[in-house]
């Protein structure tokens, strides 16, 4: 401290040098300037996501206050979509949404844990980086060519190779037959299941594999050499070792079969009904908006597809939230 | 958090990736612009392309909807609406609103069913509604059999294909049906979006709904004539007030268009069930609004300018996609009209 403050009492007589330290402390003022605007820009880009998310949300309020009047609570266990008769409820498309999509994650979490297993432990390296990049490239596919190919290819086989068969099997058993009644359409509420499954298992297993790959070697080589099989390496070490990242990639599947809506829109059946079977048509909250939006008239029409807008924002958030609760239940066992 | 960055920067990759699938269509600077609906977008774009052909004046034309239609031009946002449900008299008087009709379309019956091939099924108006509004589920039903006494029909289960979306071609079939059965107005009701009974699928669009009965073996629908033959689908045979099957053709719907009095407040007649031997019954026009008294007189004069060009010189364009153009003695009529738009 003394020595610096003798070095700048040194400094201070030489008057050149005195105009550079005035030159410096400028300049210090410049940047503190500069630092401050970056802080005020940036903190305004992020602010910006904030009153974009409240936007919505206040202006979906807003709009389907008019049918939360009308209706009540009830409207969201009330199953009625009528136009017709102005009556309006949003259970059909809540148990359309959440089956649909509780259908892709049971086909979707399995199968994408087999593919990031496969790739990080058991794929022979030549093999490994065309494999990632395919999965990488289906997530970038359109959901539009998923329902496309879902109407136009999927749709047909699954009615005439795997529906009558599935009938043919469980049909006349006593509960399980009621879940697959119904003409051999090929779209419903179980078609819709799987293309979405479809469409997140690349999203989850591509999240899957690289939290996998954070596994450090040392670990998966002492369960190694202690005989443990690979299952047991992967049950044991991998998966406690990555549960927060593996959590996190399934709900961003989630999130993402939630809001789906043009592939949904093609294979779910669009019918305004709860039916019980898996086969029957159905609809989900993102497909009635996308039909219904355009052409629905004002007064309570739309005010309730606006409700049935903030319903979806509720179950996402519930989602979102769930999943940061899991994470940090998580973390807190693992005390990481 | 375990979760590595390169995760994060992968996901948000893949959110771009998928950004990308939504391109967004810029609209193009016109000198005249409407929107509306969707029916006759294909007619309005072709005729605009060739107008600009021909004049060097250019229209867009943006389907997004008879209500959206209605919307715009009340909110004066665009030059002209299109719509299908015409707007009644005094809806118009209210908004100042010029309308008049601008092309014919027709809705047809079509079905899957192995073994029936095009015009093979008859069904008259009763035994249609009653299909629509599920009394009638299995394709033997005698009511079926008996206008078909040399099909085999087979006990497959009918399976009703509509517009998942509001659409005025939801609107003219229940008005249609309506008129046939009373029941039918009671179980299903009349409009853009109606309560289907519970053999239902919906598709969006026509194309979608197209795609459904195509791809569906034991399904019925109702598309547009110009989707219906895109697709190549089969056609229902449907006997019309004067007695007579007849299949969807330009020559059935110019006949009932012939019979259609458009001398009336607002031009919208009601042109279903005509009464010619040879009227297919299920027929419609779609509608053009315009401004009465607008800002700007340049523009009021290109709607005018674009619609008697289109109705003098596009019945040629109207019929390569499989629309009637209005008979002659209306296109006078409209133009008379016409003279309002100031």
């Amino acid at each position: 401290m003394e020595e610096s403050m003798a070095w700048k009492t040194v400094r201070m007589t030489d008057s050149a040098a005195h105009a550079q330290v005035d030159a410096y402390a400028v300049q210090v003022r410049i940047f503190k300037h500069q630092d401050s605007i970056f802080h005020k820009l940036t903190f305004l880009f992020a602010f910006l996501v904030l009153a974009a998310l409240a936007g919505i949300l206040i202006s979906l309020a807003i709009e389907a206050a008019p049918a939360f009047r009308a209706f009540g609570p009830a409207f969201l266990w009330s199953e009625a979509w009528s136009v017709p008769d102005d009556e309006f409820g949003a259970l059909i498309s809540i148990y359309g949404t959440l089956s649909t999509s509780l259908i892709a994650l049971l086909i979707g979490v399995p199968v994408s844990f087999g593919i990031a297993l496969f790739l990080t432990e058991s794929c022979p390296g030549w093999l490994r980086r065309p494999l990632g990049t395919a999965i990488e490239l289906l997530a970038g596919v359109p959901s539009i060519i998923y329902g496309i190919w879902g109407l136009f290819v999927f749709a047909p086989l699954f009615a005439r190779n795997v529906q009558p068969w599935v009938q043919a099997g469980f049909g006349d058993l006593p509960v399980i037959g009621g879940w697959f009644a119904g003409p051999p359409l090929g779209i419903g509420i179980l078609s819709a299941g799987i293309v979405l499954a479809l469409m997140v298992i690349p999203f989850i297993a591509s999240v899957m594999r690289d939290v996998f790959d954070t596994v450090p070697a040392v670990l998966k080589e002492s369960a190694y050499g202690l005989g443990c099989t690979t299952w047991e390496v992967v049950w044991n070490i991998v998966l406690p070792y990555t549960r927060v990242g593996v959590i996190g990639g399934i709900m961003l599947g989630l999130g993402r079969a939630l809001g789906e809506t043009m592939a949904v829109t093609f294979v779910i059946g669009n019918a305004n009904r709860i039916a019980g079977s898996f086969f029957a048509p159905g609809n989900s909250i993102a497909s009635l908006l996308a039909n219904e939006f355009g052409e629905a008239d004002p007064g309570l029409h739309t005010s309730s597809l606006f409700a049935l807008g903030l319903v979806l924002f509720v179950i996402t958030c519930v989602v979102l939230g769930l999943s940061r609760w899991l994470v940090h239940r998580a973390s807190a066992r693992q005390g990481v | 958090m375990i979760v590595s960055k390169r995760v994060f920067l992968k996901i948000s990759g893949v959110a771009a990736a998928m950004a990308m699938g939504f391109g967004s269509i810029a609209a193009q600077a016109a000198d005249l612009t409407g929107a509306g609906a969707t029916f006759p977008y294909a007619v309005y774009t072709k005729w605009a392309e060739a107008y600009q052909a021909a004049t060097g004046k250019s229209v867009n034309y943006q389907g997004i909807g008879s209500s959206g239609g209605i919307k715009q031009i009340k909110a004066k946002t665009v030059d002209f609406g299109g719509t299908d449900a015409p707007l009644s008299a005094a809806d118009l008087n209210a908004a100042g609103l010029v309308q008049f009709p601008s092309v014919i379309g027709a809705v047809t019956i079509v079905l899957n069913l192995p073994g029936i091939s095009s015009g093979q099924l008859k069904l008259d108006g009763p035994t249609a509604a009653n299909i629509f509004r599920g009394a009638i589920t299995k394709w033997n039903d005698p009511a079926i059999t008996s206008l078909n006494p040399d099909l085999k029909l087979p006990p497959t289960a009918i399976t009703i294909v509509h517009r998942s979306d509001g659409s005025g071609t939801t609107d003219v079939m229940t008005r249609y049906l309506a008129k046939q059965s009373a029941d039918f107005v009671r179980d299903v009701g009349v409009g853009k979006s109606v309560n289907w009974p519970a053999n239902e699928i919906g598709g969006k669009g026509n194309p979608g709904v197209a795609a459904n009965v195509q791809k569906i073996a034991g399904t019925i629908g109702y598309v547009d004539y110009a989707d219906a033959k895109k697709n190549g689908l089969a056609f229902a045979a449907l006997k019309n007030k004067a007695g007579n099957f007849v299949l969807p053709s330009g020559e059935a719907f110019a006949a009932a268009a012939a019979g259609a009095d458009f001398k009336v407040k607002g031009m919208a007649p009601d042109m279903l069930d005509q009464t010619a031997k040879e009227a297919w019954p299920i027929v419609s026009a779609t509608y053009i609004l315009a401004y009465e008294k607008g800002e700007d007189a340049a523009k009021q004069q290109g709607v005018v300018d674009f619609f008697s060009w289109a109705l003098n010189k596009g019945g040629t364009l109207a019929d390569e996609l499989d629309f009637v153009p209005l008979p002659a003695n209306v296109v006078g009529t409209i133009e008379a009209e016409m003279k309002r738009i100031k």
